[in-house]
């Protein structure tokens, strides 16, 4: 909660933080800082898009919207448009056709450094070329916000980044230096540092073990908790059941399905999605989806049926942990 | 269906299992607090050890060569011209120093200077420590431009017509050589190597073809561009490079923390706020310039635009606010160093100024290239 305060009191001190702005990067109009959203406010969407790339249209008349306080889930196999998707609302490519706002205003709208004020990303695969400090790293993250009265928040965003991340052991130790796991997650404290309002996480917990996944998502929940919106591709389709507030399920550049965990984890939708069969069923204890492909008698290019109907007997598994 | 007790709404709480406390520990800033002041010391250490390095060497090759001055008397004579007082010495000795000796350290300070903060800033912009404006061909394309000057007899610039032409050779070369080498964003080692000798295998063959049209005394001159030596240094030279070295050492550091973003990637430094497109096109303008001034009066010089900027990396870290400076300034300290060593070490004759870094470059070169192909575990 403290950070919707901090978001809050952020604009009102601009004037006499813009006299150091042209030296950092010199602009034609002085940027604007963000307007603090309301719990439930609109902070990004996407209207009809359509992106083609190469002579494939990745995405096709895609409508998504995401709001302050939620966590988006984007699932759908490989290849179904989820990390273009992302790049599309991160502002990274332009729509084919269609519209990406952010903030309320199209995403061309604004300059490379709003946006950096507006939206942060994680990108799928963490890269540096030269070896910086951990430290060094996630404080970049601070860098957009330069010149304006929020610089007072650096050294605490990156201290805050750096724990809730638990990288703050190896700040001091070169990035090259780290194994996958660590780098991801010291690439997602860069991206909590820089504190903005939507956050865009490309799997996110893809190199990180079961600990780590579960306290990324934690993170998230937090974040939203404090006001932001966040968007998160996952492949995991339990994590995503237990922490997303919706998922939108994409196929074939499509969105096949979106909405709260309990809606739209439905065996059969996800069965043809995913072209295997799987099955949902309720966590004994805390009654959230469970997913999982049905496994056993069962080949993996089988026609889709929904499980349920078909497996009476799969029952021991609704017992399983 | 299942049942579920989350809804959509956004003040929802994740109640998963019992988490394994991910509850952020307590906020503790020592370990980089801690380590700010440490690495801020060390590069204010380097910084004076360079900048009292520089002058002092200086002074000394200004001192020693055929007619040894002596360091007292140099200056002497140096606050005597400046009106401090001292006194100028008798008219060889004065000579020598202002004529031949002064013009000569001047230049090598500018040129290591340029060659050394481009290296800094092509490193940076191809987000790879193996690009060198020597190694991958820009200081060849600028040769080009030179040696086409020289030879065609082109004079609309005045003394400054081989500066342009070597900038504007140096400058189609680094957006060819750019364009060329990227692929998806990234910089291959491999593709970035190649497109160096395949740009400074063309540059070869047009210098070739320039010799073959160049009478006696335009090859003798030609040949000296391809050695890289200082040993013509005049004060019009010193005059006709000032402005692009100066202009692109002033410049240069604005770029260091976007520098320092860049090594994120280029999509990443734009989530971050840099104008990525803008800031490539001014850098590689900005590296064309510094090379071109360096290649202009001195010819190539290798391999100090890739050594300066590694050793200080390696001492200091690679962010860039200390690394642009400090390499202009490891640059003319170890410029200045190589020229008094290609005058006195052979002394009385003088070794090319460009074989010699050459010498001591390669072997770094390749131990670099050693390293990089361990780490990423063979080229791919």
């Amino acid at each position: 909660m403290t950070r919707t305060a901090v978001t809050r009191t952020a604009p009102a001190r601009t004037a006499p933080a813009r006299a150091v702005l042209p030296r950092i990067a010199p602009r034609r109009r002085p940027r604007e800082l963000p307007a603090p959203v309301p719990p439930g406010g609109l902070v990004a969407e996407a209207a009809g898009l359509r992106v083609v790339l190469g002579r494939r249209a990745v995405l096709d008349g895609v409508t998504v919207g995401v709001r302050a306080g939620e966590v988006l889930a984007l699932v759908g196999p490989n290849g179904a448009g989820k990390s273009t998707l992302l790049a599309a609302l991160a502002a990274d490519l332009a729509p084919t056709a269609g519209e990406v706002r952010i903030g309320g205003r199209a995403a061309s709208g604004w300059t490379a450094g709003e946006l950096a004020l507006r939206r942060a990303v994680l990108p799928q695969s963490a890269e540096l070329s030269f070896p910086f400090p951990v430290a060094e790293v996630v404080r970049m993250g601070r860098a957009p916000w330069a010149g304006t009265a929020r610089t007072d928040e650096d050294a605490a965003a990156v201290a805050e980044a750096l724990a809730a991340t638990e990288t703050a052991g190896f700040a001091g130790r070169p990035f090259s230096a780290l194994s996958g796991g660590e780098r991801a997650r010291v690439a997602l404290a860069r991206v909590l540092a820089q504190r903005t309002g939507l956050l865009l996480l490309d799997e996110p917990t893809a190199a990180l073990d079961l600990r780590h996944q579960e306290l990324v998502l934690h993170v998230c929940r937090e974040r939203a908790a404090a006001g932001a919106a966040v968007v998160v591709v996952l492949h995991d389709l339990g994590l995503a059941a237990a922490h997303a507030d919706r998922i939108a399920v994409l196929h074939g550049g499509r969105i096949a399905a979106a909405g709260p965990p309990a809606e739209v984890l439905d065996a059969e939708v996800l069965s043809e999605v995913y072209r295997r069969p799987v099955e949902v069923f309720p966590h004994p204890r805390t009654g959230a989806p469970l997913v999982l492909p049905v496994r056993g008698s069962l080949g993996p290019r089988e026609p889709a049926v929904p499980t349920r109907d078909r497996n009476p007997d799969n029952s021991p598994r609704l017992t399983a942990p | 269906m299942t049942a579920l007790q989350k809804t959509g709404g956004p003040t929802a709480e994740p109640t998963p299992e019992p988490e394994p406390d991910p509850a952020l520990p307590s906020r503790s800033p020592t370990p980089q607090r801690r380590q700010v002041p440490r690495g801020r010391a060390r590069s204010l250490l380097l910084a004076s050890v360079l900048v009292g390095a520089l002058p002092a060497l200086a002074l000394l090759s200004a001192g020693i060569g055929a007619y040894e001055i002596p360091i007292g008397d140099v200056l002497g004579s140096v606050q005597h011209r400046l009106g401090l007082g001292g006194q100028a010495l008798d008219r060889t000795a004065e000579s020598v120093l202002w004529n031949i000796r002064l013009p000569r350290v001047v230049l090598a300070v500018l040129v290591g200077a340029s060659l050394g903060c481009a290296g800094a800033l092509m490193q940076g912009v191809f987000g790879n420590p193996l690009a060198e404006p020597g190694v991958i061909g820009i200081s060849s394309g600028a040769a080009v431009g030179a040696v086409g000057a020289i030879v065609l007899g082109l004079a609309f610039a005045g003394t400054w017509t081989v500066t342009v032409c070597a900038f504007a050779g140096g400058l189609v070369t680094v957006v060819l050589v750019y364009a060329m080498s990227r692929s998806g964003g990234r910089t291959e080692v491999v593709t970035l190597i190649l497109t160096g000798i395949a740009v400074t295998a063309f540059a070869g063959a047009l210098i070739g073809l320039f010799v073959f049209f160049a009478d006696t005394a335009q090859i003798s001159q030609i040949t000296f561009w391809q050695l890289g030596s200082l040993a013509q240094a005049t004060w019009p030279k010193v005059l006709a490079v000032l402005p692009c070295a100066a202009l692109g050492l002033l410049l240069a550091p604005l770029f260091a923390r976007r520098l320092d973003l860049l090594a994120l990637g280029e999509r990443p430094a734009r989530h971050l706020g840099v104008d990525v497109e803008r800031l490539r096109a001014a850098l590689i303008l900005l590296v064309a310039l510094l090379t071109a001034a360096a290649v202009a009066v001195s010819g190539i010089v290798t391999f100090v635009g890739l050594v300066v900027p590694h050793v200080l990396r390696m001492a200091n870290g690679p962010g860039h606010r200390f690394l642009v400076p400090g390499s202009a300034l490891g640059g003319a300290v170890a410029l200045t160093a190589g020229d008094l060593a290609a005058r006195t070490l052979a002394a009385p004759a003088e070794l090319p100024l460009g074989v010699l870094t050459a010498l001591v470059g390669s072997p770094f070169f390749f131990w670099l290239l050693r390293r990089t192909r361990r780490k990423q575990g063979g080229w791919a």
